[in-house]
């Protein structure tokens, strides 16, 4: 093992991108924040698009289509991670891969137009009681 | 890539059972609110009749498919035919049952073809990967079924445990599929028991925790002792459709799934993971037997039953070699035909909200409902091995396979277990003819595919009984293919 | 290099906290986490089993068994929120009405 130093030196790039990263982000929100005026309003301590309306504490219920949503989410985001390993040996696969991954996005698009139409995206219709 | 057309032949029941699924799937999202419940079970009923006839076309193109990821042999084609069979079942019983409950939804038909889908390709495939993923599909769906009455909260308790348990037991089976593709460098059955053959003893402790990994996984899903725990809860808290689904279709695919890791992959190691076998199959036949005897609720003593019956198979699983896996194919068989009635006429009797599901409903049943007691009454007669049932046969086979094996400590517990079962079981017909009624039990909805259902199992109990030569051929045959003799 | 068995150890490790987790754990999600704990643990030995087999194979088996954990978390999530809807809890030790 006595290419310990040298091995350790490969972290070098790595922390110099730490430092300007860090450096860069902390520089400018310390300036923007010394430069900046400062008009606590209401409306403008409100969290900014982050879903829920923060009003009272952050114990309140909220409701159970956020849940939904993010289930959904996660399902369609972690199919596309089958994309990756087609595209790479797509040449190699020719027109059989292309077929495959077609049956492939109609059988998700099948389970897609299941949650369109049972009214799981329309985020303004109320909830149905069960 | 040249991709023949024989390899889609080879899957064909796949193909007709997940189209038949997403189909369902369309036609319940054509309905925006509602749904068309009857017609998604009329679909899914002619699909997985397509599927079961599309096992034939899979028999004249017997071979691999996909770079040997899937096999077409005796042994998978009993399975897919098994798995089929018992899916069809449970979609007529469950037609009714549905209707009854006042739970017509048309995803229940599409969950339980995509379990199916699941459980065909456990059956069918020779590679870890697959058979996970496999195990998956089935089990996930089986989760979402068991949780499909959700205005129960026992339905819903149970969906959780069978969650929570299921997938810590499939986390157990995924890392010793991880370390078994670490000591062989593959993960194709076929080619680790040649890459385990060839290695030296260096990787045999390795290969001893991958195994052992593996069987807690699987003899969770079969819900054979000590990992038996989650059985009775689940049963008892699914729906009746679902649980008579749980206890036949998933239960023989992973047999078929255990049998072919441990015999095909790990048969060179047969004298280490014999004894984990043993111990699971003397442990399950007494717990299970042993609680069955004090419940009452009809679905609850059918777990426990359920169980011991897991027992049963692993005894002629512990029987290597051919005998030992031609009995427990056989058994297999059996044990869905009579479970399968078993849950079809509790379905039918439970009516809304599942009233009368307790051992005291069913007194003075008998001459009421003549044809529902005589079916339960001859899958009670097969679930203690009287003989000209089909029970009677499969324990003869699995215990003259343990004596040719010299099991005989083995064989002479199941034999007083036998015994000690009959008890119960006994008990449910006594109930049934012998008991003055004492609930006010009203009459059962009159569902044709439910009527179809139960005597179809109470015919085929009796078919394994009486003629059972046919059949008996095919898994001997079939048998041989898996030791590759 | 650093050797195979260190990658063996930490995932041997991820997947016994994991078991830990869902045996000391009480509330449902954290059990729903520890799980995944333990998939990623076998994940990890996948891939480390991976390259030093100079395979792609198991690289390619991790996104099966990610996918795989997704579909479970999903259906586990709609699970719990179906059971809080029915006993308004979340604790394993209230919710269980069935016992011998």
């Amino acid at each position: 093992m006595n290419s310990q130093p040298n091995y350790m030196a490969n972290y070098l790039p790595i922390l110099i991108q730490l430092g300007l990263a860090l450096g860069l982000s902390g520089g400018i929100l310390a300036l923007s924040w010394l430069l900046g005026l400062h008009r606590r309003t209401r409306r403008k301590l409100a969290a900014y698009e982050c879903g829920v309306e923060p009003v009272g504490d952050a114990q309140n219920r909220f409701a159970v289509r956020f849940y939904l949503v993010a289930i959904i989410f996660i399902l369609f985001d972690i199919e596309t991670v089958f994309l990756i390993p087609w595209a790479v040996v797509f040449r190699s696969l020719k027109l059989f891969g292309f077929f495959e991954m077609l049956v492939y996005m109609a059988i998700v698009l099948a389970g897609f137009f299941y949650i369109w139409r049972k009214g799981v995206l329309d985020w303004n219709t109320p909830e149905r009681a069960e | 890539m040249h991709v023949p057309a024989d390899y889609y032949l080879r899957i064909l029941p796949e193909l007709v059972l997940t189209a038949t699924a997403v189909l369902i799937m369309l036609i319940e999202g054509g309905a925006r609110l509602g749904s068309r419940a009857a017609l998604s079970g009329t679909v899914a009923l002619i699909g997985t009749a397509a599927a079961l006839a599309s096992v034939a076309v899979q028999s004249a193109h017997r071979g691999e498919a996909f770079s040997g990821m899937f096999r077409v042999d005796g042994f998978s084609l009993f399975f897919h035919g098994l798995i089929i069979a018992a899916t069809l079942i449970v979609l007529l019983l469950s037609i009714g049952y549905l209707r009854a409950q006042r739970l017509q939804r048309g995803e229940f038909y599409a969950l339980l073809l995509f379990a199916t889908v699941g459980m065909c390709l456990m059956a069918g495939s020779v590679e870890l990967i697959m058979v996970f993923i496999g195990l998956e599909i089935s089990s996930i769906c089986s989760y979402a079924l068991c949780g499909f009455w959700r205005a129960s909260a026992r339905s819903s308790e149970a969906a959780l445990k069978y969650l929570l348990l299921g997938s810590f037991a499939t986390a157990f089976f995924l890392y010793g599929i991880a370390l078994t593709y670490g000591a062989s460098g593959s993960t194709n059955l076929y080619v680790i028991a040649r890459s385990l053959s060839d290695v030296l003893a260096g990787h045999g402790s390795l290969i001893l925790v991958a195994a052992a990994l593996m069987f807690v996984g699987l003899a969770f899903k079969v819900s054979a002792a000590p990992f038996q725990v989650w059985t009775p809860d689940v049963y008892e808290g699914a729906p009746v459709a679902v649980t008579a689904f749980m206890s036949a279709g998933p239960k023989a695919a992973t047999f078929a799934v255990f049998l072919r890791i441990f015999y095909v992959a790990l048969g060179r190691y047969s004298h280490t993971w014999f004894w984990m076998i043993w111990v699971a199959a003397i442990l399950s036949m007494c717990l299970g037997n042993l609680g069955a005897l004090r419940q009452t609720n009809m679905k609850r003593m059918l777990a426990y039953s359920s169980i011991a019956h897991a027992g049963y198979v692993l005894v002629a699983f512990a029987a290597l070699g051919e005998h030992g896996i031609s009995a427990a194919m056989f058994y297999l068989a059996c044990y869905v035909a009579m479970n399968l009635g078993a849950f079809a006429v509790i379905s039918n009797l439970a009516q809304q909200n599942e009233r009368f599901i307790d051992l005291h409903d069913y007194a003075g049943l008998g001459f009421r409902f003549p044809l529902q007691s005589v079916c339960l009454t001859i899958c009670m007669l097969s679930l203690i091995g009287i003989p000209l049932t089909g029970g009677f046969l499969g324990k003869l086979f699995i215990f003259k396979a343990a004596f040719q094996n010299h099991l005989v400590g083995l064989a002479i517990v199941g034999l007083l277990n036998s015994a000690l079962a009959a008890y119960y079981y006994l008990r449910v017909i006594a109930f049934l003819y012998m008991r003055p009624a004492t609930v006010e039990v009203s009459q059962p909805q009159r569902s044709l595919s439910m009527n179809v259902a139960m005597v179809a199992c109470a015919v085929g109990v009796l078919w394994l009984g009486i003629a059972p030569n046919s059949l008996l051929n095919f898994v001997v045959h079939s048998a041989g293919a898996l030791t590759g003799r | 290099m650093i050797p195979l068995s260190y990658y063996l150890i930490l995932s041997v490790l991820l997947f016994c906290l994991g078991v830990a987790g869902f045996l000391l754990k009480t509330d449902v999600i954290s059990i729903f986490i520890s799980i995944e704990l333990m998939l990623n643990g076998v994940n990890l030995s996948f891939v480390a089993f991976s390259h030093f087999l100079k395979q792609i194979n198991g690289n390619i088996f991790v996104f099966f068994v990610m996918v795989v954990a997704a579909a479970e978390a999903a259906v586990g999530l709609a699970i719990i929120v179906s059971v809080v809807r029915n006993r308004h809890t979340l604790s394993i030790d209230k919710i269980s009405l069935m016992r011998d």
